[in-house]
């Protein structure tokens, strides 16, 4: 775990600044891991009220990553960043775009957990769709973890899990097809939870993403698609 | 002229100067002022025909490292040196040196246009006048020359007689640059040639710094960091009369690998 030492610029005014800019995106990440909890919730246990709750709050949440990307600019030209300040900028330009993108991924399973409890249709294989959705979850939470304490170990520990949920998914599709192929007449509601299960398995996308601009900014190493665990070793 | 080969020293750390062709050696370079130290055995390889920007908080030995590559602290009572500047391998300090011969050959602009009150054309033809250069067309050609490589040309071609004080401080800036070239000079000193230059006078000088490096070797001190950002290819972080940091630029101003350098380019306290 490391310091950006934000705090010791000597302008106060630019330590708030970068100090609020970071504040800001933990309290976006708090909505948007909200958002997905809710969204799952409402799949699994056929909420409308809760789906909801999950489209109303994405505009909050879109509203978040208008305002923080235009402090990141006000800093960018006003300030113009260098080394470490530079990087905290970039990671949350970058971070609060995957953010607002697991929010709209949220809001779709939420759309479509209201398409099927008003249907009155039943959502197949919804323990281990849970289960899946935790574990998504999981990874925002650490992803955003990693974010607030600058841990690279966190965010290649958090990476790594992201083949697990890959495996769920496919193993689900499998499953999915099978009883599509073996009924014809569930294929339609059956097609809405397969959209479900992307947007989780996306979702898990995001969070590498996040996890990849942590060790960007801790070590100005950029490890976008190269194999991060020797990466992160090496620095 | 021999080019040297370059091998990086170690406590530069800088791979990718140790690729370049390099024109200044700085090895183990200390100097006094008296009784205080200066620079303390200071290691560089400045490379030829790229931009070095020197960056660092007042008293940290920056001009004073500059003032070295053409022996101007020579005229410093109480100046002592230890340790060699070679260029292009040759040591600058040798005794059989001709310290005006070589600053024909180590050109240096300062802080505040100093031209001399005479005439735009007398101006840039000055160094070859003391070089004996007699020839009326052969002045007319260098001072062209001087004054189109200085981006000046156009904007005083049909006023060449009249008297250089008359110019602005961007103008006059850029000519004391085309004296400096004028004697084609292998390096261009800098010591913190827009500071005291407006915004639009200031981009233009760093533009003309920018096309002159595909001629010359050129060495700048600078307080302004952006500038140091924008116009160089390599940043060397002084603190207190010792080299910190010595990278490219790019590496320098988004992940220096001392935290000193980092809490200078960032202003946080050191």
């Amino acid at each position: 775990m490391t310091d950006l030492h934000i705090g010791e610029h000597i302008s106060r005014q630019y330590n708030e600044e970068l100090e609020d800019i970071r504040t800001r995106v933990l309290a976006m990440g708090g909505l948007v891991e909200q958002q997905l909890k809710n969204a799952v919730q409402s799949l699994v246990e056929r909420d409308t009220e809760l789906a909801a709750q999950v489209i109303l709050l994405d505009h909050e949440v879109n509203a978040m990553e208008v305002a923080i990307d235009e402090e990141c600019t006000t800093i960018l030209a006003r300030r113009q960043p260098a080394a470490s300040d530079l990087r905290l900028i970039v990671a949350v330009i970058k971070t609060i775009t995957d953010l607002e993108r697991i929010g709209d991924e949220a809001e779709r399973i939420a759309r479509m957990a209201s398409r099927l409890s008003e249907d009155g249709r039943s959502v197949k294989l919804v323990t281990r769709i849970a289960e899946m959705g935790q574990h998504v979850r999981e990874m925002v939470r650490g992803a955003l973890d990693a974010f607030a304490h600058l841990d690279t170990d966190k965010a290649v520990e958090i990476w790594d899990r992201d083949r697990r949920v890959d495996e769920e998914y496919e193993s689900l599709m499998r499953e999915l097809m099978t009883f599509m192929m073996e009924d014809p007449r569930t294929i339609p509601s059956i097609l809405e939870t397969v959209f479900s299960i992307r947007a989780l398995e996306r979702i898990g996308d995001r969070a590498t993403n996040i996890c990849e601009y942590v060790i960007y900014l801790v070590k100005g190493k950029d490890v976008r698609h190269t194999r991060l665990t020797d990466e992160a070793d090496d620095a | 002229m021999q080019s040297t080969t370059a091998t990086a020293p170690d406590n530069t750390g800088d791979a990718q100067a140790a690729r370049e062709d390099i024109c200044l050696q700085v090895r183990d370079l200390s100097l006094w002022y008296s009784e205080s130290q200066a620079l303390k055995s200071v290691v560089m390889d400045i490379p030829r025909r790229r931009v070095t920007a020197f960056i660092g908080p007042s008293g940290c030995g920056k001009s004073t490292l500059l003032r070295c590559f053409n022996r101007m602290n020579d005229l410093v009572e109480g100046a002592r040196i230890e340790g060699r500047i070679l260029l292009d391998g040759q040591d600058i300090y040798a005794p059989s040196v001709r310290v005006a011969q070589l600053r024909q050959r180590i050109g240096m602009v300062f802080q505040k246009p100093n031209p001399f009150p005479k005439s735009i054309y007398e101006n840039v033809a000055y160094g070859l006048r003391l070089q004996g250069v007699k020839s009326r067309r052969r002045l007319d050609e260098v001072v062209e020359k001087a004054l189109r490589g200085a981006a000046l040309w156009d904007e005083v071609k049909d006023r060449l007689h009249e008297n250089a004080l008359g110019m602005s401080g961007g103008q006059q800036q850029r000519l004391v640059i085309a004296r400096a070239i004028a004697v084609e000079p292998e390096v261009l000193l800098l010591d913190e040639p827009a500071s005291a230059l407006d915004p639009i006078s200031t981009l233009k000088i760093e533009e003309l710094i920018y096309e002159l490096k595909s001629k010359y070797t050129i060495v700048i001190v600078t307080h302004n960091m952006q500038q140091a950002a924008r116009v160089s290819d390599y940043t060397a972080f002084m603190y207190l009369g010792e080299l910190i940091e010595h990278d490219d630029t790019n590496t320098i101003f988004t992940n220096p690998r001392e935290k000193m350098t980092e809490d200078y380019i960032t202003g946080r306290y050191g």
